[in-house]
């Protein structure tokens, strides 16, 4: 792929302790690419997309994400994850403010943008995530799924280069995850660039790009989903898949 | 109030063994007293003839009566709603308390006449004492909380060094020794910013602990989101920590107040003129100890039940945020 790499690991490690959870792991990130991680619980999948807005500290390797090299130095930690969004898997929305206010606080606060521009840009994406309704609720007034597409739009409204999804909908009800799937669906195919923690296979198939498996903390197996599905190589991923795809 | 259960709870003062054993206690309890001498006893006059004569009898017809009339005020307040209920209830405590403060026979014009300087200089030094040492307490608070949760060695030292230190002198101490102990190091102090100073490093050290726990209290998932918003650490504090961590802060804070309000008054020992100054000296000449002591004593409480009050008003405040 020729496009420009948004996100680059090179030979990444990171350690809890003694406990070794990442390691060694290369990936690249193109412009406008999807990307689904997958893997058993507790393999590393949250602790490698926390790597790449250094939520989490790598101790050897580099992360380059837009350009700047990601080490404990602030002002390049906080100029990157100003333009990379991230969804938690518990929404982690703002309680004591108004969905509006979730969607205003980040351009209005780190970006000195004026109150009217983050209002309109908040309206437009919550709009855009099928809420503007709610915009006045706090979010605890809001059902699971509607919360998780605030938080989706609160992260569209940094403007960022790449979003990062963890889970986004492990901890919805099942009716809930489909609406918040379709945003996601929506936001891939106006371009955006995702790295998607998720085990909704039906939407790595339709969205993804790429699928990556992990386990133990490295990546073990990865390709295009048609290949990763029907042509899986290595044991650990066929278990994994014939775990998920049982029911 | 407590989760309340659905299922219709039985009044506990309308049970018979409960209203028959009120009855028993409070008749033992007031045949063990002699009351021959009250006023009470005087109202009983025509049923027991000369009270302190009536022996036996006399005793426990008068036992008898306040059972009665107990039981039955109990009885009878049960009956009421809800709000009704604490309000009698804390009217005939009132009154009792009133009734108790009757017996020392305190000289109302004396009170009429030292109660505006008590006021006018006594109170408004307690306020603006105490609410100038809340202030200061409650900057250092924050300040001690977050160099206590910090990873910096010095900070985290230096903080909790101080919230030892100032938890375990007796407040009284240190009044006296930043008072006299500062000039020692040739720093010369006025006794009230002394006392302020005093007030404020104690209480610091108290609030600090209460603003650790609180700001501990906020899920991390808070601070992650904030983070991965390119939020630094003083906006996330400012914006998004402190305001959630307010509700958990401010019930053990208006504790602090209070207890502050009333803690002002050691610092009359380095000869601050507020409330419980004045009340000492102001009777001293006439012997008249008892009156200012009241007289302050009463205005310390509603001093007291304003910031209950006002503690009240802003937890309500927060709670609306939490309804569905
Ligand atoms: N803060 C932490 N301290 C110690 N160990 C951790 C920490 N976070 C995660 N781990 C460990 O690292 C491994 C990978 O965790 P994680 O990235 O959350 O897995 P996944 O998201 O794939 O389920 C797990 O074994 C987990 O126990
Ligand atoms: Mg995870």
């Amino acid at each position: 792929m020729s496009a420009q790499a948004i996100i680059e690991a090179k030979a990444v490690s990171k350690w809890y302790g003694q406990f070794h959870a990442l390691k060694d792991i290369n990936l690249t990130v193109h412009k406008g690419e999807r990307i689904v991680i997958c893997g058993p619980s507790g393999s590393g999948k949250s602790t490698l997309i926390r790597c790449f807005n250094r939520l989490e500290a790598h101790q050897s390797g580099d992360i380059v994400v837009n350009g700047v090299a990601l080490h404990g130095k602030m002002s390049d930690v906080a100029a990157v994850r100003s333009n990379v969004g991230m969804v938690f898997q518990h929404f982690n929305l703002f309680p004591h403010m108004t969905v509006l206010m979730n969607c205003m606080a980040g351009p209005m606060w780190v970006k000195g943008v004026t109150e009217k521009e983050a209002r309109n840009t908040a309206l437009k994406f919550l709009e855009r995530v099928r809420i503007p309704e709610q915009a006045n609720k706090f979010p605890i007034q809001l059902s699971g799924g509607q919360q998780q597409r605030v938080a989706i739009a609160r992260s569209l409204c940094m403007k960022p280069d790449v979003m990062l999804f963890d889970e986004p909908t492990s901890a919805l009800d099942p009716e809930m995850v489909s609406e918040v799937l379709e945003t996601m669906t929506g936001l891939a195919r106006d371009g955006m660039t995702m790295v998607c923690v998720t085990h909704e296979m039906g939407f790595a198939r339709a969205v993804a790009d790429r699928v990556i498996f992990m386990d133990a903390g490295q990546i073990v197996e990865e390709g295009t989903p048609d290949e990763f599905f029907s042509r899986p190589c290595h044991d650990r991923t066929k278990l994994f898949l014939s775990q998920i795809l049982k029911h | 109030m407590l989760y309340p259960d659905t299922v219709e709870a039985e009044i506990l003062v309308h049970k018979p063994w409960f209203v028959a054993t009120m009855f028993g206690v409070v008749l033992l309890l007031f045949m063990a007293f002699n009351m021959s001498g009250t006023s009470f006893a005087e109202l009983m006059r025509p049923v027991i003839g000369e009270p302190s004569v009536s022996g036996f009898y006399g005793r426990f017809a008068i036992a008898f009566a306040i059972a009665v009339i107990f039981t039955l005020n109990v009885v009878l307040i049960g009956f009421a709603p809800l709000k009704f209920q604490i309000g009698i209830v804390w009217l005939e405590l009132l009154l009792l308390f009133i009734a108790f403060f009757e017996t020392f026979h305190l000289s109302l014009p004396f009170i009429r006449e030292k109660l505006p300087f008590l006021i006018s200089q006594g109170v408004v030094t307690t306020l603006y004492v105490s609410a100038i040492s809340i202030v200061i307490a409650s900057v250092i608070a924050v300040a001690g909380a977050v160099a206590k949760l910090s990873s910096n060695g010095f900070a985290y030292a230096i903080a909790s060094f101080y919230t030892s230190f100032f938890r375990g002198l007796p407040l009284l101490m240190q009044v006296y020794l930043i008072y006299l102990g500062l000039p020692q190091l040739g720093f010369v102090i006025n006794a009230v910013p002394a006392g302020i100073l005093a007030l404020s490093l104690c209480y610091g050290a108290y609030m600090t602990e209460i603003f650790r726990s609180g700001i501990q209290s906020i899920d991390r998932g808070q601070w992650e989101a904030s983070r991965s918003m390119g939020f630094g650490f003083t906006l996330t504090m400012r914006r998004i920590i402190l305001p959630q961590a307010l509700p958990v802060i401010i019930p053990p804070t208006g504790n602090q107040f209070i207890s502050m309000l009333k803690d002002s008054s050691l610092v009359s020992v380095i000869g601050v003129w507020e409330l419980m100054f004045l009340a000492r000296t102001l009777g001293q000449k006439t012997f008249q100890h008892m009156e200012m002591l009241i007289s302050a004593a009463m205005i310390y409480w509603m001093l007291s039940i304003c910031l209950e009050l006002i503690q009240a008003r802003i937890e309500r405040h927060y709670h609306r945020s939490k309804a569905r």
